[in-house]
Parts: C-alpha cells; sequence; structure tokens
C-alpha cells in the first residue's frame, strides 16, 4: 500500500479554501470523538470539507459513519476534539443550529414525512408565509411554483406536487430531498447512505445530483459503503473502521482498486479463502477470492 | 438540466402514472368516509322519523352535536398531531368548577372566574404536554394519569370547599347575566333558536381549518404526528408544538366548560368521565388517524355531527335508546377499518 494518506497534522493548516483562497475550511474535524457511555463511537477523526469539493466517509456497518454525520448534523454532540465552522469553533445542540450555518442533511431514512404532499414535504421547516402579524398564511400556490420549478430543475418530473411524499420511489425522494436542502441555500450537504437502497440506473441519477451540488458550490459530505459509488464523485476520501480512522486520501492519491481493497481488507479476503479451502467443495469460490486477493494487493503494491 | 418550467405539460409524461379523475381526488380526503356516513344517517333518520327534518329538532341536534363538535376541534387537531388526550371529559368540568368555585368562594364578579379557569385549563393542557415531551411517555400513559388526578381533584375539592357533591349556584352574583349571554344564550335564526355553542363550534372548526391547513404551524403540526423525527430534523419545533396541541384542547375545553356553568349555575362535581372517549371517536370517526399525520378538522366536526344525529335521531325515532351504544361502537369500528384503508393505499400507492 503506497497510495499517500494526508498528512493528519498538516492538513488543516496547508489546505487552503478552492473557492475563497484563504486558509480556511467551510468545515473542519480535528480529533473528534463521541463515547456513549463506556463505548466508544468515535475517536481521533480528522476531515475538512470545502467550497465544490466532495468528501467521501467510507466504511462498514458500525465504522462510526451514522456517529460522524449526527456530530456535524447537531443531533448528537462530540465528547473530544474540535469542529470548526468557517474557521469558527461551535458545538450544536440542535439540527436547527446546524441548519441555521448552512449545513443540510439527507438521511437515508428520515428525510420525509410520507403522509404529506411533496410541496408541503419541501419547505417544512421553512415554509414561506405572507400577509403579517397572526394572520400570516401560507403562500401555497407560490410554494407549489417552486417545488415544480426545483425539482425540474434537477430533473425530476413529477405529475402532481400535491401526492403523499410517501408515493415516490426511494430515489425520487432522495433527490427531493438533495432539492430542498440546495434550494435552501445549505453550504455543506450531507448525504446519508443516499445510494443504499437504490438500483443501478437511480443511484446514478443520485450521483449527478451529488456532481451538480458540487458544482454550485456546496461543500459535499457523501456517506456510503460502496467504493463503486464514492470514487467518481469524491475529491477526498475518508476511511472508517471500528469507530476510527484508517485512512484519509485525495482522489489523485488512490485507485478504485486500493480504495476497494481498503474497504474490503486484503487480510481479510486471504482469510476467507483459507477458510473456504479448508471446508473444501468450494473449489471455483475459492479461485474467485483469491484472484480476488491477487489483484487488490497486486494493484495496491505495484 | 435544461428542464424547465415551460416544459409542456407533465401530466401525460409518465405512463407509469394513471391520471386519476376528481371523483378519485375527493375519495382521497380523509373526511370523506365520516361525509358518506353522515348523509346516509340524515337520510335514514329523515325517512324513519318525520319530527328529525323540523327546523326546532335539527336545532336540537346541532346544539347535541356542537358540545361534542367544540371539544373534537382540540382533539383532532391534537390527533394528527400523533397524540390523544383522555383527561379531556373531566378537565371540562375542572374548567367550570373552577370559574363557579373561585368566584363564589371569594364572591368576586364571575368574570374574574372565568378568566381564571382559562389559565387552569391552558395549565393543565400544558402540563400534560410538557410531561410527554420531557419523558417521552405515551400520551395514553399520561392522560390516563392526569384524567384520574383531575378526577380526584374535582370531587374533592368541590367537597371541601362547598361541603356538597355540586359547586354552589352563583346565579345571584355580579356578571352571571353577562356571563351566560356570552355562553350559553340562543339565536333566533328565522323562528328557530338556535344555541350559540353551535357557532362557537363553526367558528373554531373554520380556525382549526385555517391553521391546519394554510399556515407554517399546521405544517408542524401534520410533520409532528406523521414523523416527528423527520420534523425535528428539519427544523420544526416539535416539542413546541405538540405543547401548544394540548393546551389547544385545553381551551377548547374552557369553552365547553363555561358553557356547561353558565347553561344553569352549577356544576356537578363528578360529570365529564367517560366524554372523552366521545370527542375521540368523534375525531376517528372523521378520518383523523390514531397514529397522527393524517386527519382534518371538518373531518372532526362531520364526526360530532354524526354523533349528535345518532344521538337525538334514535329519540326522535322513538326507539331504545339503549341502541345507540351499539350503535356508536359500529360506527367507530367502520370508519375505522376506512380510514386504515386509506391510509395503506397513500404509503403503499
Amino acid at each position: 500500500m503506497n497510495a499517500k494518506e494526508i498528512d493528519q497534522k498538516t492538513l488543516l493548516q496547508n489546505e487552503t479554501d478552492p473557492l475563497t483562497h484563504t486558509p480556511v475550511h467551510l468545515l473542519s474535524l480535528d480529533k473528534v470523538g463521541k463515547n456513549y457511555g463506556n463505548i466508544v463511537a468515535l475517536s481521533d477523526v480528522t476531515m475538512a470539507v470545502d467550497n465544490g469539493r466532495v468528501t467521501c466517509v467510507l466504511g462498514d456497518n458500525g465504522a462510526g459513519k451514522s456517529t460522524l454525520i449526527k456530530i456535524i448534523a447537531g443531533l448528537h454532540q462530540h465528547d473530544h476534539g474540535v469542529l470548526k465552522v468557517m474557521g469558527e469553533e461551535r458545538k450544536f445542540t440542535s439540527p436547527r443550529d446546524a441548519l441555521d450555518v448552512g449545513i443540510a442533511t439527507v438521511y437515508q431514512d428520515l428525510a420525509v414525512v410520507p403522509l404529506m404532499p411533496i410541496w408541503r414535504n419541501f419547505f417544512l421547516g421553512s415554509e414561506l408565509t405572507s400577509g403579517f402579524g397572526p394572520f400570516k398564511s401560507l403562500d401555497v400556490q407560490k410554494m407549489k411554483d417552486i417545488t415544480n420549478h426545483e425539482l425540474a430543475e434537477m430533473g425530476i418530473d413529477l405529475r402532481d406536487v400535491e401526492q403523499p411524499i410517501g408515493q415516490l420511489s426511494g430515489g425520487e425522494r432522495q433527490c427531493v430531498a438533495i432539492a430542498r436542502a440546495v434550494y435552501f441555500g445549505a453550504k455543506v450537504l450531507i448525504l446519508d447512505e443516499p445510494t443504499a437502497a437504490l438500483g443501478v440506473k437511480q443511484s446514478g441519477v443520485v450521483l449527478r445530483y451529488i456532481l451538480q451540488a458540487r458544482d454550485r458550490g456546496l461543500g459535499v459530505i457523501f456517506i456510503t459503503h460502496n467504493p463503486h459509488h464514492a470514487f467518481p464523485v469524491g475529491d477526498r476520501f475518508l476511511l472508517l473502521k471500528r469507530g476510527k480512522s484508517i485512512g484519509y486520501y485525495e482522489k489523485k492519491d488512490i485507485t478504485l482498486d486500493e480504495l476497494t481493497a481498503q474497504m474490503a481488507g486484503g487480510a481479510e479476503l486471504a482469510e476467507l479463502a483459507h477458510e473456504l479451502e479448508q471446508i473444501g467443495g468450494h473449489g471455483d469460490v475459492v479461485k474467485e477470492v483469491k484472484s480476488e486477493v491477487a489483484q487488490t494487493s497486486g494493484k495496491s503494491h505495484s | 438540466m435544461t428542464q424547465t418550467l415551460a416544459k409542456p405539460a407533465p401530466l401525460a409524461a409518465d405512463e407509469r402514472i394513471g391520471r386519476r379523475s376528481p371523483f378519485q381526488k375527493l375519495l382521497g380526503r380523509p373526511e370523506v368516509g365520516a361525509l358518506v356516513g353522515a348523509i346516509v344517517l340524515f337520510v335514514f333518520f329523515s325517512v324513519v322519523s318525520s319530527t328529525f327534518i323540523q327546523p326546532s329538532s335539527f336545532a336540537t341536534v346541532l346544539y347535541g352535536s356542537s358540545t361534542i363538535g367544540i371539544m373534537a376541534v382540540g382533539v383532532s387537531l391534537l390527533m394528527i398531531g400523533g397524540e390523544f388526550d383522555l383527561s379531556t371529559g373531566v378537565a371540562v368540568i375542572s374548567s367550570a368548577l373552577t370559574a363557579s368555585m373561585f368566584a363564589w368562594y371569594f364572591s368576586l364578579n364571575v368574570w374574574v372566574g372565568v378568566a381564571l379557569a382559562l389559565v387552569v385549563s391552558l395549565t393543565i393542557g400544558f402540563i400534560n404536554g410538557w410531561i410527554l415531551v420531557k419523558t417521552k411517555l405515551p400520551s395514553f400513559i399520561v392522560t390516563l394519569a392526569t384524567f384520574l388526578m383531575l378526577t380526584g381533584l374535582n370531587l374533592a375539592l368541590t367537597r371541601l370547599i362547598s361541603n356538597g357533591v355540586s359547586s354552589p349556584s352563583i346565579a345571584q352574583m355580579e356578571g352571571f347575566a353577562s356571563a351566560r349571554a356570552v355562553f350559553a344564550s340562543s339565536v333566533n335564526i328565522a323562528g328557530v333558536e338556535v344555541k350559540i355553542t353551535v357557532f362557537f363550534w363553526i367558528v373554531l372548526v373554520a380556525v382549526a381549518s385555517w391553521v391546519l391547513l394554510r399556515t407554517k404551524v399546521g405544517n408542524w403540526i401534520f410533520a409532528s404526528g406523521g414523523d416527528a423525527n423527520a420534523a425535528r430534523a428539519v427544523g420544526v419545533p416539535v416539542t413546541k408544538t405538540k405543547i401548544g396541541l394540548f393546551m389547544a384542547v385545553g381551551f377548547c375545553g374552557w369553552v365547553l366548560g363555561m358553557h356547561n356553568l353558565f347553561a344553569f349555575d352549577s356544576v356537578q362535581s363528578g360529570e365529564g368521565v367517560g366524554n372523552e372517549f366521545l370527542y375521540i371517536i368523534a375525531a376517528v370517526i372523521g378520518g383523523c388517524l390514531l397514529t397522527g399525520g393524517y386527519g382534518s378538522a371538518v373531518g372532526g366536526a362531520i364526526g360530532a355531527f354524526i354523533f349528535g344525529m345518532a344521538n337525538k335521531g334514535i329519540v326522535y325515532a322513538q326507539w331504545n335508546p339503549d341502541w345507540f351504544k351499539f350503535f356508536l361502537g359500529l360506527m367507530l369500528l367502520l370508519a375505522t377499518i376506512v380510514n386504515l384503508i386509506v391510509k395503506r393505499r397513500a404509503e403503499l400507492k
């Protein structure tokens, strides 16, 4: 493995924001950790998010990805380390806090209220009103128009924004949530496994929106366990395992195969091949796993 | 990316989605089941009993409906917000007892009692909501506890203060006449005496519908009941919304409590037990989901109207009123099944 890791110590000092050219990151985490009682869910995680960059957080189940985003999104507070927004140290006490500084999160499962119409979901928590005083009422037509327009911009073509959002497919719902975050001027967009439950084509659609959000100048945090989804869109890759960072790479310093090998764990694959061999009767499977081991380790050592 | 609003009607663009006719859209409304039920019931009693459709008896039906309907407004909103309240029945009486006994004991103008009763009703609602959001216990437990405590307080404090089971008469006290005019008078419409509670009811339903469908708060109520976590994650103040809903129920209880007091001049301290279910039944028949996130204020009103029609219609048809409870149970079961089907269709398309 010769992929050059980003130096955890110099990262926060040397890099400058690509848009503002100031040495301040849009969002930075320095040795952030979180305990749940006596369980260490996350420790020593350092990462940075900048305008127009996609930072991918990769890891298997239980690696600490969810804890990490919950800290950034304001659902939990970190116990150790420093979280900075535009160079200013912050500790969010509620999702509203995080939203107010422009950190929007698109959750895999709880992005929307299924029984509510699309346009109500789109503006939920940030409704447009007209009138004054106690007679402030929702500007329904305007909200419907904006919802239609924003979704059309994203290439989602919906028949009726009045239908309950629960009737949309998973991918469409993700896209509505992303469009919502982009519309409300998010600076940092956190996407929690947006492609996990999606088919190949729908995943492609979501990945395209990630790039669109990046091109609009947002800092995107893309959480996934699929390196094939992360690699094409990511600029930086943070790999988590058992609550710890096991690598932090720039795209130019790593290949997809190396990323996959790190994710899958080359050593574990070799072990699996060995175990299968001992059980016997799985000749072709063993051959396949072995060739995979050879492939990943060979490439990462080349 | 190049797609804009100018794109020709996307209606027919997706061949997988059929178009819904206006009739199907109507069927998707939460209160449609109740509306059909109300029409069937109305026609039925009109045929069975000739007195039922006379204006004066219809005004009586409306009055009966309004005493349930005023509370059903608050209870419907609360149910849409994902909670329900078992203490409403006795909280109405608590409010009336507070007003009468406070004014009587200190020999004050009854309006002082009325104002204090409003504070007490809102406080009961606030405490219900506050305990709920702080402890995260189900509203069933929290409000069951409030129900029991209020039942006990109503009886015990009344006995302590007035040495009896009913509050002392306040008919001779200052301000009684004006309070009766506000809370318990009748309005003559084309020769028919219509109780003022009917108008309270209509106003409350109108305000509640406007709040639900056309304000931020309405959006928050639907979201808090539909998916509290999702709502919180997008910045909806879920706890404030829920506490506010319990206080709205308290307000409705105050209105009805004042009517109960000023329709006569005293209140029985043991009353109100069991009424909470009538309000919940009205909301459920009207299409509010017990699990929250779906329903309407108009639905609750139709539910209350069904209740009023059945209650009085059975009397006008000169049947044994024993059948009333059976009938109510049947309506509830049918309405809940209809709601279940609606929800499944909305979620699974």
